[in-house]
């Protein structure tokens, strides 16, 4: 069975004929094109597809497409702004938060939702919420940085 | 004009030059190259350990709507692997199979739903033979051959006595022996296996995207399995999601991607799943050590007896150089004599081992560093002591004949000594806390390359045109280490300019010079000498230019970057002036430059396999692990790391904490919780929640203390940094553990049930003496 997704995908408006049992990351990957989102494990181990809906951070793996309806979904692909980066995406750019670069969607998806609710979190605060995702590159010591030094950039003005 | 400068690019917090579209999520991975006309391949594969293939059944497959192509063995009878000696691994299992999850059969459908259900229509008949599991059992004198050509199942013996070690115990004050396990464990980098292959049927060509460490390997080993002349075939690397040396060889994917494609006459896109992915393997083999070592009352180590056996899995991959690295990579770090080594690299009926980062290293180096520990501790002698008592007395050659030049060992020692307060925190901390140490080293790249074919180790060209940009083409393939910032870095200092005025290409072999890979830490070290060759190349030819121009000796005209000048006095010439008057004599611009390592680095001939082990610089590294020990639990945390890394020179200090920093981490996946467990040869952890990786929450802060001991042969004095540092965390960990609560940890991973039986066990052992 198929229906009419319409639901807001990085700011824009949009409607797909989508099956019902079409997953969020497949959706996004395949019939979208937005590729940034990752799939890194066989469901819900790593966190390399996470995504934002309604500004919280949401397993692209474990999530129906058809469940996005009327919801307001946001990939590592809408953050920027005016092409340029956006405070997290800058904070793993410029303190090595990104290595090999394919966790980092998910890291970066996981951090700007983090800082949508909470502008300064503490150390433990950013470990909470960076629980579920895994890197392999890093060590998590940059990643940790780089988050601190995008709530500062954030609360210069930049939009996280 | 005085106040103009060359830039200078190398030393500092320089941000990866590729970070931009990695972070903003356009770095296009081969997953990620999706398009309308692709098919999707899958993989049927053995559910047996051991057995003869009597028949693979595909009709049923064959027959489903939406299959375009089905391979099975009988379409390739061609065999690859990485080394020359030991290509005996056929894409497709024939004849036999010998690891549960080995290929069988491939199919490439209309889309992967159709794909997956004629993978499930597959049927393969087979007579089981025995599987072996264990290196035990594998040799056994009455085990069934994995190889005909194996009889025995061992893949390589090697055997070496350099001095006496019969003399060095005698003169010991102290041996000790011990025996040490180190689980199977695997790289288990973000990114899952994918190929894509497009055959172009009307010019009989192919065109292979991979997620490989070495591009030129998949080129060489498509060449042997598609039997196809090499001109044929074009091999592209996008970005890779790491590797971690599981990489460093061609996989069965790319090779049953490209057969698939060509039966199709079309393009296949296979990305296999993370439990796949697992089975592809390649890791780092379960590892049983007995040592024996010898010390003199002041520390010295007189002899050294080390016996080592690998559970190589079912085929050889690198296991013959792995094998010999453990031997080989005994020396180089101390000042050793009267060194025995027997190693034993054994094939079993689980999927194949490989190079994972530190290769060979890691499991000897965890055993000789906590043996060291423990007798430094029986001898009263602090363990830093003991270290400092056997110091290499670099430049020299080991017994074994490694070329040592630069040696940063004693300042890792002093960092982490003073970083962590050891002196005055030693033995006074909390209960339940404890302090431990351990050294390690690594190459910066293998001497001699894999393939030898008489070429330079290393070529990189730059192109200058028009415009003035220059772009730096290398073949030498970023997998997330950062090489081609550091090859961008090395050409901008050459010659005094921005960053932003040279871009990079790699990874497409219709483009780049070829590279021998990204393995055994030889990028930055290698291709960063070659990219400072043809940077100094380029230099000349503008330098020659100028001095045309303005009608002054070139050994007169100073080049300061965006500007070239005779003397203080010369207003001079702009960059792009020099640029001009330099294509106006040639057209665009292309230089070359190459680097080959020297003789006197490529080991000796002492035993057979002796060249292992040989480099132009040796990486070391010293760590202190702090932990807590909740006595309760057994649960251990790692409170804090301090980490001296010798890299030479840091070329990129923001790369070069990054790669340490993963390195200990990594370190501390494979001594705290990773274990590739199987259950009747089916490999049960293959996922990520039961193949237990260190989450943020478990992981600490490392703390990097760069040391730089600049070696005369690497690119401005830099060495390695990227694995090195992996393998003290191992013995600094389980040394911490024994300073903490007493009891040592001689079998990895050290789980807490491990810790709690140990606990539980001397609790009683308590009870008991009381009675």
């Amino acid at each position: 069975m198929a229906g009419i997704l319409e639901f807001t995908l990085n700011g824009r408006r949009r409607g797909d004929a989508v099956p019902d049992n079409l997953l969020l990351l497949d959706y996004l990957r395949e019939v979208v094109g937005l590729t940034g989102t990752k799939t890194g494990c066989d469901g819900g181990e790593c966190g390399a597809c996470t995504v934002l809906v309604d500004d919280e951070p949401r397993l692209s793996c474990l999530t129906l497409a058809a469940a996005m309806a009327g919801r307001r979904v946001d990939t590592v692909e809408g953050l920027g702004r005016d092409g340029r980066l956006s405070a997290v995406q800058r904070g793993f750019h410029e303190k090595l938060g990104a290595q090999c670069g394919y966790c980092t969607p998910g890291f970066v998806m996981a951090s700007a939702g983090l800082l949508r609710r909470n502008p300064r979190p503490s150390e433990d605060e950013i470990k909470e919420a960076l629980g579920s995702n895994i890197c392999r590159c890093t060590g998590y010591v940059k990643i940790i940085e780089a988050v601190k030094y995008a709530a500062e950039l954030a609360a210069q003005g930049a939009a996280p | 004009m005085n106040d103009i400068a060359p830039v200078h690019s190398i030393g500092g917090y320089v941000p990866m030059v590729d970070g931009p579209e990695k972070v903003a999520g356009r770095a296009k991975y081969t997953a990620d190259l999706i398009r309308p006309d692709l098919l999707a391949g899958r993989i049927f594969r053995s559910p047996y350990a051991h057995a003869e293939i009597l028949e693979v059944d595909v009709t049923a497959a064959a027959r489903l709507p939406g299959v375009k192509a089905i391979v099975t063995g009988a379409d390739c009878d061609k065999t690859f692997g990485v080394l020359p000696i030991a290509r005996c691994e056929h894409p497709l299992a024939r004849d036999k199979v010998r690891y549960r999850g080995e290929p069988v059969a491939a199919v490439a459908a209309v889309d992967d739903a159709t794909a997956r259900k004629a993978v499930e229509l597959i049927r393969m008949k087979v007579h089981e033979l025995p599987a072996y599991y264990t290196a035990a059992a594998a040799l056994a004198p009455a085990a069934v051959a994995l190889h005909a050509r194996r009889p025995g199942n061992i893949e390589r013996d090697v055997l070496f006595e350099l001095g006496s070690v019969e003399d060095g115990f005698a003169a010991a004050d102290l041996v000790r022996e011990a025996t040490y396990n180190c689980a199977e464990v695997c790289q288990n980098q973000m990114e899952m296996h994918a190929a894509l292959a497009e055959y172009d049927a009307e010019r009989e060509r192919i065109t292979v995207h991979a997620s490989t460490q070495v591009p030129y390997y998949v080129h060489l080993m498509l060449a042997q399995i598609l039997d196809l002349d090499m001109s044929r075939i074009r091999v592209i690397k996008p970005h890779v999601g790491g590797g971690f040396g599981c990489r460093t060889e061609a996989l069965n994917v790319e090779l049953i991607t490209a057969l698939l494609a060509r039966k199709a006459g079309g393009s296949v896109r296979t990305v296999i799943t993370r439990e796949e992915t697992f089975i592809t393997h390649r890791g780092r083999p379960e590892t049983d050590i007995r040592l024996k070592i010898g010390l003199s009352r002041d520390g010295r180590i007189t002899a050294v007896e080390c016996e080592c056996d690998q559970r190589g899995g079912a085929h050889s991959g690198y296991g013959v150089v792995t094998i010999l690295y453990s031997g080989s990579m005994l020396y180089a770090i101390y000042d050793l004599h009267n060194v025995k080594y027997i190693g034993r690299r054994v094939l079993t009926n689980t999927p194949p081992c490989g190079a994972f980062r530190g290769h060979g290293t890691v499991d000897v180096r965890f055993a000789f560093e906590s043996l060291l520990d423990q007798m430094a501790r029986e001898l009263g002698l602090d363990p830093f002591a003991v270290r400092r008592a056997n110091l290499l007395a670099a430049p020299t050659f080991t017994d074994n004949d490694l070329m040592v030049n630069s040696y940063g060992l004693p300042q890792c020692l002093d960092w982490v000594e003073t970083a962590s307060g050891w002196r005055a925190r030693k033995g006074s901390l909390a209960r339940g806390k404890g302090l431990g140490m351990a050294c390690s080293h690594y190459i910066s790249g293998a001497s001699k390359p894999v393939n030898w074919t008489g070429e330079p180790h290393a070529t990189v060209k730059l192109k200058l045109d028009f415009d003035g940009s220059i772009v730096l083409l290398t073949g030498a393939a970023d997998i997330g280490q950062g090489s081609s910032t550091i090859l961008v870095q090395t050409v901008a200092e050459v010659l005094g300019l921005d960053l932003s005025r040279i871009r990079i290409v790699t990874g497409d072999s219709d483009v780049v010079p070829k590279d021998n890979g990204s393995y055994s830490s030889r990028v930055t070290f290698m291709v960063g000498n070659a990219a400072i060759a043809a940077a100094q190349n380029l230099k000349s030819l503008l330098v020659a230019a100028a001095a045309r121009k303005l009608d002054a000796d070139p050994g007169d005209v100073e080049c300061l970057g965006e500007v070239y000048r005779a003397g203080a006095q010369d207003k001079g010439l702009s960059f792009q002036e020099v640029v001009t008057a330099a294509l106006a004599e040639a057209g665009t611009i292309t230089v070359t430059g190459n680097y080959s390592t020297i003789p006197e680095s490529h080991g000796g001939k002492k035993y057979r396999g002796a060249a292992i082990g040989g480099t132009m610089g040796y990486s070391y590294s010293a760590q202190v692990v702090e932990v807590s020990v909740d006595e309760d639990t057994g649960v251990v945390s790692v409170d804090k790391v301090w980490v001296a890394h010798d890299c030479g020179k840091a070329l990129n200090r923001l790369t070069v904490e990054g790669q340490v920093q993963g390195s200990v981490w990594m370190g501390m996946g494979q001594a705290m919780s990773e274990e590739a467990a199987y259950h009747d040869g089916l490999l049960v952890t293959a996922n990520m929640l039961d193949y237990r990786v260190p989450t943020i929450f478990d992981s600490p802060p490392i703390e990097v203390g760069i040391v730089e001991s600049d070696d005369p042969h690497g690119p401005f004095g830099a060495k390695e940094a990227g694995e090195g540092s992996l393998a003290a965390f191992l013995p600094a960990l389980t040394n911490a553990i024994a300073d903490a609560i007493g009891v040592r940890f001689n079998d990895l991973p050290v789980t807490p049930d491990r810790v709690f039986a140990a606990l539980g066990k001397r609790r009683r052992a308590t009870l008991d003496g009381g009675d």
